[in-house]
Order: structure tokens, then C-alpha cells, then sequence
């Protein structure tokens, strides 16, 4: 495998990532980037207005998106922006990847995730986000992730949408003698203010295209939006009920070649010795490769370059971690929590010294496992060497990194770099890495100037995943006698997401550092306790982690919302008045606690063997709320019966989008935490595939209804926050229900059948 | 060489008879559509109809197609979209979109079998995968879909 060279660029991208950002900056600047970015792209007959928009004579209006689809809508959403103020219906708008450029960059995500800022509470105002927004403007990495898409191009976009609208008048005007404000745009449409004269848009954008992008637009007012705030039909849909829609995976190419792998099933294993010429008759042979971790086989198809990889005689040393083992890894969480080495991320008064006095002290152990994400789409990538040039097509989520991957891995220079951005079959953070890129430009190499297509199985995909890291919290907390909790002390150990990706693509680079995604959602809790401590012990180990869908919030919001449903038990009180008591001045949380109360009809009887169970948690800049209701049988057959879910992003662009991202985050939380589990065992993955790594299904999936509580907050994001709620409020259902106490993920392992 | 019989064309295809019926479809055929998400007929993303009926094309051998009709995602709407593309589209149920090829053509199976099925029936029938948790979309896809059906 290819390692990267420490060039000076790529060394100040280790510097922005070791926040556990992923995404550096959008060039902010007081206007909207110039057109150059899109020229190459434009078609004979189009005519790029500025970065994200092209328009052809005949009047379609192509949009560069340079966010990953992969499901969450951005496709969508970022076009209502730009038709709203370009006075167009949405269906005249079509969407198509961004090239690679820094002008794409995604700032919030780098923001959002800085060691040194304090989540919601001040946010960009720290000065280390500042700092980070100016270097980010330099390096220009497009990303997505950590929920930032819309609250990062919210303003870009109509920002583009409205510029275009300025120069399409001001063409009008030239034409008509008039000045450009006695002229107004209307579905696609330039007319003079006393309709005496039209032009449509494709009439205008060859001349429109010349003239400077003028400054200090004025957007359009709230109550004038058409678009924005109202729900659209998914622009991406029709193709995605065909069969048209194209994923990486769908990728086809003249003469191309397919390869399919066998890696080392132990972390960190080898390859020492295999026999190529055993397989070199097998049907469609075309070349086996071997490389550090593993072996491939490129044949004519992917079914003859399985089969040959899979009789491929091959030998690994297994390497140091042989014995490494989820049981090791817990022991190793355990030692580390009694350590004097943990990293504070949340002190207020002192926790340690109210527990010393306190007469009674709650205690709780928690666990959370590995999990992998396990998109639909497999792993794959088409890569095509040249002799100096590469050109790759690859669903993921930072085509700026795959980029420099590609450069770096095919040694070719920058400029002959070449990425193609397809549809992702579901990305969650697993196509933030770039292994399954270099591994397929690793083989491609060995086939000059055609092209490979690197498919993984399944069996690939849940064995050498970059995992969601499992964790251990330890609390103590005491109440006092007004019901209150006078002191909290949360100590959380497990492995840094950030550290892990951090060092996969700079070896060398110094990484015990602070990482943010370890305490997310444990020291920015909103209750206020008198006394409150919240430490990270850093636990790393050879278990390779990475960013899943809403990161450390994910098992942090199972750890403290469980906790303070034990509390609020132990205490005698309602849990929701519990939380409610503890907001103080939290305002925004307060309205979607009491509204959830309302809609879930908190506190109606159940009849027995049902319960329900609430969980309330901020990330990614919004707030979300879940009751479930269960029903548990005899011998513990449990049904997950309803979700009702509230939210607060703040404004909301397109409320059925946003409600199908809260049902879609509920389902993949719920699947975690049923069945999710990820074992180690002599240091390789225990599970294969789907039928041991299981997912919900249609039969057990919950209604689920979601309800919008805008309360005027900053824009929030909606691809994640709804995920890590929906563990705790499950498991503060069951005890409901059963008064049994869930304290280790996922339910299986309580023999709780579904 | 083997002959199939796919979106009512006739071809050869040049595949070990143990291959599956979806390499076969995706590589040597190149219909796309049909998606690849496990290999062990445990998601449906590969779902396809032999003779009307759903089979997960990843665990059958494309020497036990030889003589259906195979239809595939790209074969079940001829210019018109279907009843439950139709719903698909109005309940907004894709998102990643991977896995609702094979969604699709696992609910119109059971549809045509069924022309009203039960929730419960649905649960049984409709097994497949969505990673993105489109469930509470495609149960009300599929009564939109029946009703679409019953009104033409």
C-alpha cells in the first residue's frame, strides 16, 4: 500500500483533521466564486454563470453539487436554494457532482468538530474557529459529513442562485436600454417591470456569462419564498425507481477489467507467501496481484475474479495482534478507567470531592460495542492507470482526499488526477476512508491504461470496516434532597475515531491529542448539575475505528441518557419532569421536551407488559427528542411497537426531507441496537454478513411519527441526530416495562428476542 | 454458452453454469439496476422475477434461468411507470436508493400474487434490507400501490 508523502499541504490537512474535522473550508469570501471551477464541465451550448450554476440555451439550468448523494437528499435540498432565488420550479433544475475544486469546500464540518470548541454552545464565535475557517479557506477540502451540507451551503447556494438572477436582468437591460432593477425574473423568464418585454433565460446566458457578477446582492425576503421551507419531491427519485440511477458499483467502462480481494482476516496480518500460478487456467484469468495485507484477482468478470481469489493459495502472518479479543479490548477499557490518565472535557464545580461527602452515591457501568456500517452498496472502485495520469470513478464522501490518495497511490502529478463522483449506496462515514480507493488503484497499476472495477463482498465490507468504537462509561452521581443531582462524574473510555483516521492517512503524524468526538453528547449534555465532570480515558487499540452516523454521540447519548432515567427513577420522579427540572436555562430543549410529552401522550396508562421510554439529546446543532412504546412478552419477546420523535434544527428547508432523515437515523439506531454487534475473536471479525450482523426489517420496524419544533435555533443538521436518542429511550421502555435496566448494547445480549 | 430469456430479448451468455444469475445479469448483460448487497440472498437487493415469481438472483445459478422469463428492474414498466413505481414516487420512499430495486420488484411480485395483501402478509412477503430505514415509507407505498392498481 501506498503511504502518503508528508508534502507541506498534506501535513496542515493532519493539522485540520486532528478535531476529528473531516472537512476543511469553503473560500469565504464577501462574493460568490467566479464561474472557472465549472468552465471545463460546460457542455457546448452551456454557459456557467458562476462555481454552481450552468445554463444552456435552451434553458436548462444544471446545478454543481459538490456534497455526496448518499441519501440524505442534498441533491434536493441544495437545488431548492438555488431555484428559489433563481426564479425557477425545481423540476427545471437538475443536479450534477462538482468537480473537484477548493471553491466546494465544506467549513461547518471542520468547525463543528474542533478539540477547542464547545459544540452549540459557542460554535463558530470560539477563536480556534476562526482560526480553523481562515487555514480551511487555504486548503478547500469537499467533505461530507457531520450533518453540515445545509447549514454549510444554505447561504452559498442562494448566493449563487441570486447572483445568476442579477446577471440574467442585467443582460435583459443591456439589450432593452433600461436599468436592471426595471426588469424582474419569473419562472425562468426575464421581463420588463411593465411586461412589455420577455426573454427566457437561455436567451440571455451566453451574454449574461460575460458580465462581472455584481456585488451586495439582496436575497429574497422570507415571505417571498416559493420553495424554501415548503416539502419537494426528491429531484433523485425517479431514477432510483428505474434502475437508472447510477452507484459506483454500476460503473461500465470499454474493456474493463473487474477485481475481487482475499485480505488478512487478523488486523495488521500479511501476506508471506502464495501460489498465483494454482489459479492462472481458471475462467477469464486475467492477473493476480498481491500487496501487504492481502491478494487480488483481475478477471473479465467479477464472479470469475471471486472464485480465483477464493482458491488462491495464500499464506498471512498474523502479526502481533493475534490474541486481541472484544473481551481483551473491555479489559483494557477497565484498566484505563481507574487510571489517573484521564482527559477532561466537561468540569464544573467538583464532582470528585461532592461524591466524597455525598451519603449516596448512584453507580452505573454501561457498554457499547463495535459496529460496523454496512452500507447496501459494497465497497467498490473503478480506477484506470495510465502512464501518467489515473482516473477513478468512486462513490464516497471527500473526493478532495480522494484525490490526493489517487495522486499519491498512482504517482502520477496532481493535475492528470481525475475522480468521477457517482450516486453512494449509503455512506454513514465508512466513505469518508480511502483504503478500498487505494487498494483498487494498487491493482489497477498492474493493468495499465485499462480499467479495474473493485467490487468487495459483503463478507469484505462487515470484516474490514473502519468500526464505530466500542466504550465503557463508568458513573457515579449523588441527589440531593430536593430531588436534584448534586454531583455527576461520567468517565468514558474507548479508542479516538480521530486518532485512527488521522493516523490510516499520516502515519507519522503525532496523535494523542484531544478528539471531541469521544466526549460529544457526554460533556456537552444540557442539564445543569451543580457539580459535573466528564472524562475521556484514551484506549486505543488495533480495531480500526471511524466516523458512523453521529459518531460519539452514538453511544455517549446511550450512556447518559439511560443514566439519568436511573436517576430520575432512583429519585422517585417522572423521567421527562426529571430532565425537564435540570434544563435551567435551556430554553429550546425545554420546548421540545414539553412538546414530545404532548405528542407521545407522556404519562397515559399502559396496560402491563408495555412501557414507554424517553430520551432527549443535542448533536450536530439540533435537538431531538424520541418516546418508544414496547410491548414485552413472557419470555422477553420484545416489540418496538411506536417511535414518536421531535425536532429542533432551527429553520427548516425541506420538511419532508427532514422527516424522512428522523425515520431514517430511528431505523439505523434501532438496527444497533437490536441486533448491532461487531465481536473480535484472535483478532479478526467474528461476523460475515447480514445473517449475523442483522438488520431491521419491514416486520419489526416501529411507526413512527415525527413532529418539527422550530424554535428559531441556528440551523442544525438532520442526517444524524436522530440516531443517538433512540437506544436510550428503547432501553428506558423495557425498564419501564420490566424494571430490568439495560446497561450493555446491543439487546440480544439480554436475550430479548424481536 | 447459455441462452436467456431477459426483459423478453433473447441472448447467449458466456458464464460457468454454477455463475449467479446476478453476474450474469450485471456484468455480462450490464442491466445495473439489479443491485449486489450480500451474495448470500439475505438482503433482496438482487431481487428479480423468473417467471413472475421474486427470486434472490445472487444464490441461483444461471443454469436453473435457462428457460424463464427473467425480468428485470429495467423490464417492468414499458415507458409507463408501474402502480408502485408510481407510489414509490409519491410516498417518496428512496433514499440512497440502493436497495429499492430489489424492493420494487419484490412488492410487484407479491402484488400480482396478491392483489390486497395484509400488513401481515406484507411483513412475511416483503423481507428485503433498506439500510437507510425507508420501512414506514414503503408500507404506505404499498397501499397507495394497491389503491393505484384497484382504480385502473
Amino acid at each position: 500500500m501506498a503511504i502518503m508523502k508528508l508534502t507541506r499541504r498534506k501535513f496542515l490537512i493532519a493539522g485540520g483533521l486532528v478535531g476529528g474535522g473531516l472537512a476543511v473550508a469553503y473560500a469565504l469570501g464577501d462574493s460568490v466564486p467566479d464561474n472557472k471551477a465549472l468552465v471545463s464541465s460546460a457542455k457546448q451550448g452551456e454557459y456557467p454563470l458562476n462555481a454552481w450554476i450552468k445554463i444552456s440555451k435552451q434553458g436548462e439550468i444544471t446545478v454543481a453539487v459538490s456534497q455526496a448523494e448518499m441519501g440524505q437528499g442534498i441533491y434536493t435540498a441544495l437545488c431548492m436554494l438555488v431555484a428559489e432565488e433563481l426564479e425557477v420550479d425545481l423540476a427545471l433544475v437538475k443536479p450534477e457532482p462538482a468537480p473537484v475544486h477548493p471553491v466546494y469546500a465544506n467549513v461547518v464540518a471542520i468547525m463543528d468538530s474542533l478539540p477547542f470548541s464547545d459544540g452549540h454552545h459557542n460554535g463558530e464565535a470560539t477563536a480556534g474557529a476562526w482560526a480553523m475557517k481562515q487555514v480551511g479557506g487555504l486548503l478547500g477540502v469537499q467533505a461530507t459529513g457531520g450533518s453540515t451540507s445545509v447549514r454549510n451551503f444554505w447561504e452559498p447556494m442562494q448566493q449563487a442562485g441570486a447572483t445568476a438572477r442579477e446577471m440574467l436582468k442585467q443582460a435583459a437591460a443591456i439589450n432593452w436600454n433600461v436599468r436592471a432593477d426595471e426588469c424582474i425574473a419569473e419562472n425562468g423568464i426575464i421581463k420588463l417591470k411593465n411586461g412589455s418585454k420577455s426573454s427566457t433565460y437561455g436567451d440571455l446566458v451566453e451574454q449574461a456569462a460575460l458580465l462581472e457578477a455584481p456585488q451586495n446582492i439582496q436575497l429574497k425576503s422570507v415571505n417571498a419564498r416559493k420553495i424554501i421551507g415548503k416539502s419537494q419531491q426528491r429531484v433523485d427519485i425517479p431514477a432510483k425507481v428505474t434502475g437508472k440511477a447510477e452507484f459506483g458499483v454500476d460503473v461500465v467502462l470499454p474493456d474493463m477489467a473487474y477485481a475481487a480481494v482475499k485480505l488478512s482476516p487478523v488486523f495488521g496480518g500479511t501476506v508471506t507467501d502464495w501460489d498465483e500460478n494454482a489459479i492462472k487456467t481458471m475462467p477469464g484469468f486475467i492477473k493476480a496481484v498481491r500487496f501487504e495485507t492481502g491478494v487480488a484477482v483481475i478477471a473479465d468478470s467479477f464472479w470469475r475474479a471471486k472464485k480465483a481469489v477464493e482458491a488462491l493459495p495464500v499464506t498471512f502472518d498474523s502479526g502481533t495482534n493475534v490474541h486481541l479479543s472484544s473481551k481483551s479490548i473491555f479489559a483494557l477499557f477497565e484498566n484505563n478507567i481507574e487510571s489517573d490518565d484521564g482527559r477532561s472535557y466537561s468540569d464544573d464545580g467538583d464532582a470528585k470531592a461532592a461524591l466524597l461527602l455525598a451519603s449516596d452515591v448512584h453507580t452505573a457501568t454501561y457498554k457499547a460495542p463495535f459496529l460496523a456500517h454496512a452500507c447496501m452498496e459494497p465497497m467498490n472502485c473503478t480506477a484506470k492507470v495510465g502512464d501518467n495520469d489515473v482516473e477513478v470513478w468512486v462513490p464516497n464522501q471527500t473526493s478532495t482526499l480522494m484525490s490526493w490518495i489517487a495522486e499519491q497511490t498512482a504517482d502520477v502529478p496532481a493535475e492528470n488526477v481525475t475522480i468521477h463522483n457517482t450516486f453512494l449506496g449509503g455512506g454513514f462515514g465508512r466513505r469518508l476512508e480511502t483504503d478500498y480507493v487505494v487498494m483498487a488503484i494498487t491493482i489497477a497499476k498492474e493493468l495499465k491504461n485499462r480499467p479495474v472495477k473493485l467490487v468487495w463482498t459483503r463478507e469484505n465490507d462487515i470484516q474490514h470496516d473502519m468500526y464505530r468504537p466500542a466504550a465503557l462509561a463508568k458513573f457515579s452521581a449523588a441527589i440531593n434532597e430536593s430531588g436534584m443531582v448534586s454531583a455527576w462524574h461520567n468517565r468514558v473510555a474507548g479508542p479516538s475515531v480521530t486518532r485512527s483516521f488521522v493516523q490510516r492517512l499520516i502515519p507519522a503524524a503525532d496523535t494523542d491529542m484531544p478528539d471531541n468526538t469521544t466526549s460529544e453528547g457526554a460533556a456537552d449534555i444540557p442539564y445543569q448539575f451543580e457539580n459535573k465532570l466528564m472524562e475521556h480515558f484514551p484506549s486505543p487499540t488495533a480495531i480500526p475505528v471511524g466516523y458512523w452516523r453521529s459518531v460519539g454521540h452514538s453511544y455517549n447519548a446511550f450512556f447518559t441518557e439511560s443514566f439519568m432515567d436511573e436517576l430520575a427513577w432512583t429519585a422517585k420522579k417522572d423521567p421527562v419532569e426529571f430532565r425537564m427540572a435540570h434544563l435551567g436555562e435551556h430554553d429550546d430543549f425545554k420546548n421540545v421536551l414539553r412538546k414530545l410529552a404532548e405528542v407521545s401522550n407522556w404519562g397515559s396508562p399502559l396496560p402491563a407488559g408495555r412501557g414507554r421510554g424517553i430520551a432527549l439529546h443535542e448533536s450536530f446543532g439540533s435537538i431531538v427528542g424520541q418516546v418508544v412504546e414496547v410491548t414485552i412478552g413472557p419470555n422477553k419477546e420484545l416489540s418496538v411497537d411506536k417511535v414518536t420523535c421531535v425536532v429542533d434544527c432551527g429553520e427548516v428547508l425541506n420538511p419532508d426531507g427532514l422527516i424522512s432523515q428522523m425515520e431514517s437515523g430511528i431505523i439505523f439506531g434501532l438496527s444497533a441496537a437490536l441486533f448491532g454487534e461487531i465481536t473480535i475473536e484472535n483478532g479478526q471479525v467474528v461476523e460475515e454478513n447480514f445473517p449475523d450482523y442483522d438488520m431491521v426489517r419491514l416486520e419489526n420496524c416501529p411507526e413512527i411519527s415525527v413532529h418539527l419544533a422550530p424554535s428559531g435555533r441556528p440551523l442544525g443538521g438532520a442526517g444524524e441526530p436522530a440516531t443517538p436518542p433512540i437506544a436510550p429511550a428503547l432501553t428506558n421502555a423495557i425498564f419501564a416495562a420490566t424494571k430490568e435496566r439495560i446497561r450493555e448494547l446491543p439487546l440480544s445480549k439480554s436475550e430479548y428476542s424481536i | 454458452m447459455l441462452t436467456l430469456t431477459i426483459n423478453g430479448k433473447t441472448m447467449n451468455v458466456d458464464a460457468e453454469e454454477d455463475t449467479p444469475l446476478l453476474w450474469v445479469i450485471r456484468d455480462t448483460v450490464n442491466l445495473t439496476g439489479t443491485k449486489f448487497g450480500c451474495g448470500v440472498a439475505a438482503c433482496g437487493a438482487c431481487t428479480v422475477h423468473l417467471n413472475g415469481e421474486a427470486v434472490r438472483s445472487c444464490s441461483v445459478p444461471v443454469s436453473e434461468a435457462v428457460g424463464s422469463n427473467i425480468t428485470t428492474i429495467e423490464g417492468i414498466s414499458d415507458g409507463k411507470l408501474t402502480a408502485v413505481q408510481e407510489a414509490w414516487i409519491s410516498e417518496q420512499v428512496p433514499q440512497c436508493g440502493y436497495c429499492q430495486s430489489g424492493m420494487i420488484m419484490a412488492v410487484s411480485a407479491l402484488l400480482n400474487e396478491n392483489p390486497k395483501p395484509s400488513d401481515e402478509e406484507i411483513d412475511q412477503s416483503i423481507t428485503n434490507i433498506c439500510r437507510c430505514g425507508s420501512y414506514p415509507r414503503i408500507r404506505k407505498a404499498i397501499h397507495k400501490a394497491v389503491k393505484l392498481q384497484g382504480e385502473a
